[in-house]
């Protein structure tokens, strides 16, 4: 059989083996061009994305210009002049200073104990089992349903507001973390095993970045829940009624009937929300697991 | 004679599933010299696999002893590097040279700017010079073993333990990595344990193969003093029809692939 594949000389059917040398490169019309610079801008995923956004700013302007009602949807410019007025009396920034500051503290702390509360879990089985018990009671439980209680335990201040974003952050970056590291292959477990590393190094050096994909989701996440906790907290009060941050800028300007102003607050809650997601996020991706190709 | 490297001696490997006790080898008997390159052939579910995890430190055997150097195994360590069959036993997050680096480092078993060189030494001997700094990602399935060879040679292991490292390769690249495989021995006469279920690999590869009977693996035969080199195609075609009727005597004949 293979004797005869190999021989030159004619085969059944009366055909023979045909055999060929590719030509040299010089011969094809194009090996490599680059493309026109129209299709190329167009292959940019923000460039695209800043274009959906031009569209919907000015169908939002164009609407409210035909409603003709401040009251109810003011235009879109006047929503910039709002933002850009807050911006410069230094109002705004006060109250972004504020909430980020709640917000990283909440964040930071509910991090801390995600990882202190993973750690446990993966190295006894009634850490496991307690890890499996809470973030089952606790997830689906919102924040900021907790909020009376934390008004009631540690009164009208910072306290209550970090308390509230810890129980937003905590279960669902627990839950990420800890099933990450049990999806951590058994191949690459007996790899670090190997090595003979130490229960610490192990889990720095293996499970962790092993785990890494699922641990930035839950970071994700939980950056997500916080933020939308802490607007939601802070509409119910400020942090103190002369410094409150931007759920409350939002809730006082709508006392004032200066909806143009409720709008821009909006706007900047969107505007840090994008901000973290597509630098801060986006950039901890493209550095990490998208590199390492484990980003599916 | 010298004393055996790796001594095996009557061992009888148990795993637990879910619903029953499984022996995988019963009272298993072999030992590996300095320099074997010594073969564990056998059909599936003769505990080939489980008896290297066994030397790997990975479990205990429930009867019996393996010795290294006269020294019991019981855990995993660097003096015993594993070859995977898996492509993903590369850490994703580093790059190849990262990845035959970090053992080295991690175990304490060189400082400073030797390990770089070292590395770098071994990933040139399995013809990767070209993709020091590519992540695993970015390589074939045959590169990808390639690194995991030379990550385990870079240690200068006692012995290297491969199970069916060439198992999930194409038959080319599988023929290939063989060739390579016995090139580098030629080299650095490194001492390894090979997992295989292929007779043809097994007599390409081996010097010396331990047959192995399936449920429980039971030594069915030890063949020494192969030498793939000095040995013609005759010999070679005679040698797998004897391990075919050693291995399938009682059964319906298998097709190993080549």
């Amino acid at each position: 059989m293979s004797e005869n594949a190999m021989s030159p000389e004619p085969v059944r059917d009366g055909r023979s083996n045909v055999y060929k040398t590719p030509s040299p490169i010089g011969n094809f019309g194009i090996v490599e061009k680059p493309l026109p610079l129209m299709a190329r801008l167009w292959d940019q995923g923000w460039l695209r994305k800043l274009f959906v956004l031009i569209v919907l700013a000015c169908l939002w302007e164009a609407y409210a210009r035909y409603l003709n009602n401040d009251l109810l949807l003011p235009t879109f410019i006047d929503t910039c002049l709002a933002l850009f007025d807050g911006l410069y009396s230094g109002q705004l920034p006060e109250r972004i200073a504020t909430s980020l500051d709640v917000l990283l503290t909440g964040y930071a702390a509910g991090i801390g104990l995600a990882a202190l509360l993973t750690l446990i879990a993966i190295t006894t089985r009634l850490g496991t089992d307690f890890l499996e018990v809470m973030t089952a009671m606790f997830n689906p439980l919102p924040a900021i349903a907790l909020l009376p209680l934390a008004l009631i335990w540690f009164g009208l201040g910072k306290m209550t507001l970090v308390f509230v974003l810890i129980h937003s952050v905590l279960w669902a970056v627990t839950l990420n973390t800890y099933s990450g590291f049990q999806s951590v292959s058994s191949t690459l477990k007996m790899v670090g095993r190997n090595y003979g590393l130490s229960h610490i190094s192990f889990i720095m050096k293996i499970l962790i970045p092993a785990a890494f994909p699922s641990i930035l989701s839950g970071l994700k996440i939980g950056w997500a829940f916080a933020w939308r906790t802490l607007i939601a907290a802070e509409l119910v009060f400020g942090v103190s009624a002369s410094s409150g941050g931007l759920g409350w800028f939002i809730y006082e300007s709508k006392n004032q009937l200066n909806i143009s102003a409720v709008f821009a607050g909006l706007l900047t809650i969107i505007i840090i929300g994008l901000v973290v997601e597509n630098l801060i996020f986006r950039a901890v991706e493209q550095r990490t697991i998208q590199r390492w190709g484990m980003q599916a | 004679m010298t004393p055996p490297l790796l001594d095996v001696r009557g061992v009888t490997l148990q795993y637990k599933t879910r619903e029953h006790l499984v022996t995988a080898t019963y009272r298993v008997d072999f030992t590996v010299r300095q320099g074997d390159r010594y073969i564990l052939l056998g059909p599936s579910g003769c505990g080939k696999s489980t008896l290297l995890k066994a030397v790997g430190g990975y479990l205990r055997p429930t009867e019996g002893q393996i010795l290294l150097r006269g020294q019991p195994v019981v855990r995993p360590g660097a003096d015993r590097m594993m070859v995977f069959q898996e492509f993903d036993q590369l850490l994703p997050w580093k790059t190849v040279k990262q990845n035959v680096m970090f053992p080295l480092e991690a175990s304490g078993r060189l400082k400073g700017k030797e390990v770089q060189e070292r590395a770098l030494h071994y990933i040139h001997k399995v013809n990767l010079g070209n993709f020091v700094d590519s992540y695993p990602h970015m390589l074939s399935g045959g590169m990808k073993q390639r690194v995991a060879i030379a990550r385990g040679m870079a240690m200068e292991p006692d012995i290297i333990l491969m199970d069916e490292p060439f198992a999930a390769l194409d038959d080319l690249t599988r023929r290939k990595m063989q060739d390579e495989l016995m090139q580098l021995w030629e080299e650095t006469r490194f001492t390894v344990l090979f997992v295989t279920h292929s007779i043809p690999e097994a007599v390409r590869i081996g010097n010396r193969i331990l047959l192995l009977s399936p449920h429980p693996g039971q030594v069915r035969a030890e063949l020494n003093g192969l030498d793939q080199g000095s040995m013609q195609k005759e010999a070679q075609v005679a040698l797998e029809e004897e391990i075919k009727r050693l291995l399938f005597s009682d059964q319906i004949e298998e097709t190993g692939h080549v």
